[in-house]
């Protein structure tokens, strides 16, 4: 489906025009870091960052965490394997004993513990937490990552608004992910945690003649645009101009800018190092960010694995939480940490958890929503839902709410009205300031 | 004890004592009347062999992975999952723990009784191997430098010296008495850094030291292609102990997905290991210069451990369907 121009909502002109109030105090501030200053982020100009507009941080632990593992133990029963309650800075609050840093930072952290998304299998499960509905055989929607840069990227911004960093090598445009909303606001990847590819200029040509060419591209593009102005155009020419960007701020993306003490208490691992560039990225601006953290999968060993993969998760997040929270960042930035489903409560023959999307739990942090809190419950084994049962639908919309959008608007794609949240489902109200 | 004649070929279910929470450990007391089991209900079991007694000890708050009795069959020691070392009375009527340490952060994945019953070994995810007085229960030295996970530990029949496996094939052996390590040896062929799952998978699951001293195994799983199924090969690891390079490796003789939980040297000389995983439980007989088994025996579910007889002539095994088998080893009368 091609790309349109934006939505026209009410929420979408009212977010560039809060953008373009406050955008001296951004390109400042990005001015700054650009320099190599890791420590740019002082709270005054954190503050008028956090004005500028909201931000989102996902954290996808990808082939599906064990939700009794982390967020809804149940020790003590046949299902609950080795791992422990621990009470959390929350009173009455109980989470997973390999995640103790996190438990420090609950007041800070929302669970919800209701999620039932009716969808074992991966490919089907990563559809539905990434676009907030099932898999539809006749449209494809965007993934939150995109709308979020849709919808909430300033006019003017010189980054990519989606960027995921993968622990895996590889990277590029993932364009499929914006489907009808355009390339432009597909992912750029990050494999590996390494600046985007092809943002270093090629030795054979200086500085100089890439300018002229540059010029010489834009007089042409602007000759062609002045007759035959489309979307597709724009795009293409925006592209160029965000590349040419992307190219001056490569340093942005270089990590070991940060701070020496900042790198340590990440933790010397490939999650520590991108969460610590997930928070560079989007305190210079970024409007979204997805870390990926890999593997959950665990038909086998499933607690030697959480073990070993939680307790690079544990610290590095309660880490980044706490920057977020320290920084006045976590006011105006979105943190949900999911994935494509949870793991069954039956512990099987090899010490394993199979896929289990009936009752699981994804943890929320910022943007206003009732931290501290628990929403929804599975019963005592941990094997269904019996309050405060959501899908991705209801996540979605909940998400939107928290960003300040109303999610029941719609795009209008070539006369079709698309709405952004699946119009089956609601907003959590109980969860929303 | 000289061992009667057994016959491994005939090996068969003798007697199941069964629980119902799906077993993870088992020890036979040095008298031979009892079987303890851990389970993942959180409880120890003892089974009396001579009779139909069948009794729960309850203390720990997780899954208890670890046991160990001293000589005498007075003391139990189990280790848990809630970082606990508890000490029971064994042959009570009605065992209660007389001792509880909070001994280790994590889980404890392995005890281990020295032969003069004077000290108890314990060790698991916090790296430390930690040396206690059986009778007082008090910290007598830590042991540091393990650098991943500790899965199992064996003492020397000597007494003087205790082996501690890892996560990643390191063993290493500690002089007790001087508290140093004095020499590793290399069982990295158990372990993987597996590139796609982007975790370590493996581990010296259980070791043996053959009564002569002249052979060490140490048991898990090699060649692993995929982590998330547990796709990989039973293997056990044999050492020349006095020189500390690897001999024989003594592998299955199909490519069967297993783990090799635990192995026990019987005195005839032949080697037990208890096997399960994607394709189920397995007891396997091997020769000591033997690559592949010369017998091998299907179980009713996935075994987790291995435990000898004192009098050499059965074998018991923990388990997944919550069962104690134990097996005889020699041909079922007519």
């Amino acid at each position: 489906m091609k790309c349109t121009y934006a939505c026209g909502t009410a929420d979408h002109l009212l977010a560039r025009r809060q953008f373009l109030g406050s955008v001296a105090a951004g390109l400042s501030a990005g001015g700054l870091a650009a320099a190599g200053l890791g420590t740019f982020v002082r709270p005054a100009i954190a503050e008028q960052i956090a004005k500028a507009h909201k931000r989102v941080l996902v954290i996808w632990l990808s082939g599906g965490v064990s939700q009794l593992e982390t967020w809804d133990p149940k020790p003590g029963t046949d299902t609950g394997g080795p791992t422990r309650a621990i009470s959390t800075s929350v009173p009455g609050v109980q989470i997973a004993d390999l995640l103790p840093h996190t438990a420090q930072q609950m007041h800070r952290l929302l669970l919800i513990r209701g999620v039932n998304t009716a969808e074992d299998d991966h490919g089907k499960g990563y559809q539905i937490m990434h676009t907030g509905r099932r898999p539809e055989p006749s449209i494809e929607y965007p993934h939150f990552g995109s709308l979020a840069a849709r919808l909430l990227e300033p006019a003017d911004a010189s980054l990519p608004g989606y960027i995921h960093i993968t622990p895996g090598g590889g990277g590029g445009l993932a364009a499929s992910e914006a489907a009808y909303l355009g390339p432009r606001f597909g992912s750029v990847t990050l494999g590996n945690g390494a600046p985007p590819q092809n943002t270093v200029l090629p030795q054979a040509i200086t500085e100089t003649a890439d300018a002229a060419r540059n010029s010489f591209r834009g007089q042409v593009n602007d000759h062609f645009s002045r007759r035959r102005r489309t979307a597709e155009t724009e795009a293409y020419s925006a592209t160029y101009d965000q590349a040419a960007a992307l190219m001056r701020k490569r340093e942005l993306f270089d990590v070991t800018k940060e701070p020496a003490a900042d790198q340590e208490r990440y933790g010397n691992h490939d999650l520590g190092r991108h969460c610590l560039l997930a928070r560079r990225l989007l305190e210079n601006g970024v409007t979204f960010v997805k870390v990926s953290h890999s593997n959950y999968d665990t038909h086998n060993e499933n607690f030697n694995f959480h073990i070993e993969q939680l307790g690079e998760f544990d610290r590095t997040f309660a880490t980044l939480i706490d920057d977020l929270a320290q920084r006045g960042m976590l006011d105006s930035t979105l943190v949900v940490v999911k994935s494509e489903f949870g793991r069954t409560p039956n512990i099987n023959h090899l010490f394993g958890r199979d896929h289990w999307s009936k009752a699981w739990s994804v943890a929320l942090a910022g943007c206003g929503l009732h931290s501290g809190g628990v929403y929804g419950a599975t019963n005592d084994r941990g094997t269904e839902v019996v309050d405060g049962q959501v899908n991705g639908g209801h996540l979605f919309h909940t998400y939107f709410r928290a960003l300040g959008l109303d999610s029941r608007e719609s795009f209008t794609i070539n006369g079709r009205p698309l709405p952004i949240a699946d119009p089956s489902a609601h907003a959590i109200e109980e969860v929303l300031a | 004890m000289q061992a009667p004649a057994t016959d491994p070929t005939q090996t068969h279910v003798l007697r199941e004592l069964k629980h119902g929470s799906p077993l993870l450990a088992c020890r036979f007391d040095p008298a031979g009347q009892f079987l303890f089991a851990a389970a993942q209900d959180n409880t120890l079991r003892r089974f009396r062999l001579d009779g139909d007694e069948h009794i729960a000890l309850a203390g720990h708050q997780s899954w208890p992975l670890a046991l160990a009795i001293d000589p005498s069959g007075k003391t139990l020691v189990s280790g848990g999952c809630d970082g606990r070392l508890l000490w029971w009375p064994a042959d009570a009527p009605a065992p209660q723990p007389s001792r509880a340490l909070d001994a280790h952060a994590g889980w404890i994945r392995a005890v281990a009784v020295s032969p003069d019953g004077q000290l108890v070994a314990s060790a698991g995810n916090d790296l430390v191997v930690r040396l206690w007085s059986l009778g007082e229960g008090t910290l007598v030295r830590e042991l540091p430098g393990h650098e991943s996970h500790v899965y199992s530990l064996l003492f020397d029949s000597d007494g003087k010296s205790l082996l501690s496996g890892d996560l990643k094939g390191v063993v290493r052996q500690w002089d007790v008495a001087a508290g140093s390590e004095t020499r590793k040896l290399d069982a990295a062929v158990l372990w993987k850094y597996d590139e796609g799952f982007r975790a370590d998978i493996g581990g010296v699951r259980g070791m043996a030291l053959r009564a002569d001293r002249a052979l060490l195994a140490c048991a898990g799983i090699t060649n692993v292609t995929n982590a998330f199924a547990g796709l990989g090969q039973p293997i056990a690891a044999t050492f020349d102990f006095a020189a500390g390079q690897q001999k024989v490796v003594h592998r299955i003789k199909e490519a069967i997905n297993d783990v090799l939980w635990n192995v026990a040297y019987h005195p005839d000389g032949y080697l037990i290991g208890a096997l399960g995983g994607s394709a189920g439980g397995f007891l396997a007989f091997w020769r000591p210069e033997e690559e592949f088994e010369f017998h091998r025996l299907k179980l009713a579910a996935s075994a987790r451990d291995l435990a000898l007889h004192p009098a050499g002539l059965l074998v018991a095994t923990a388990e997944h369907d919550g069962v104690a088998r134990i097996y005889e080893l020699r041909k079922a009368p007519a």
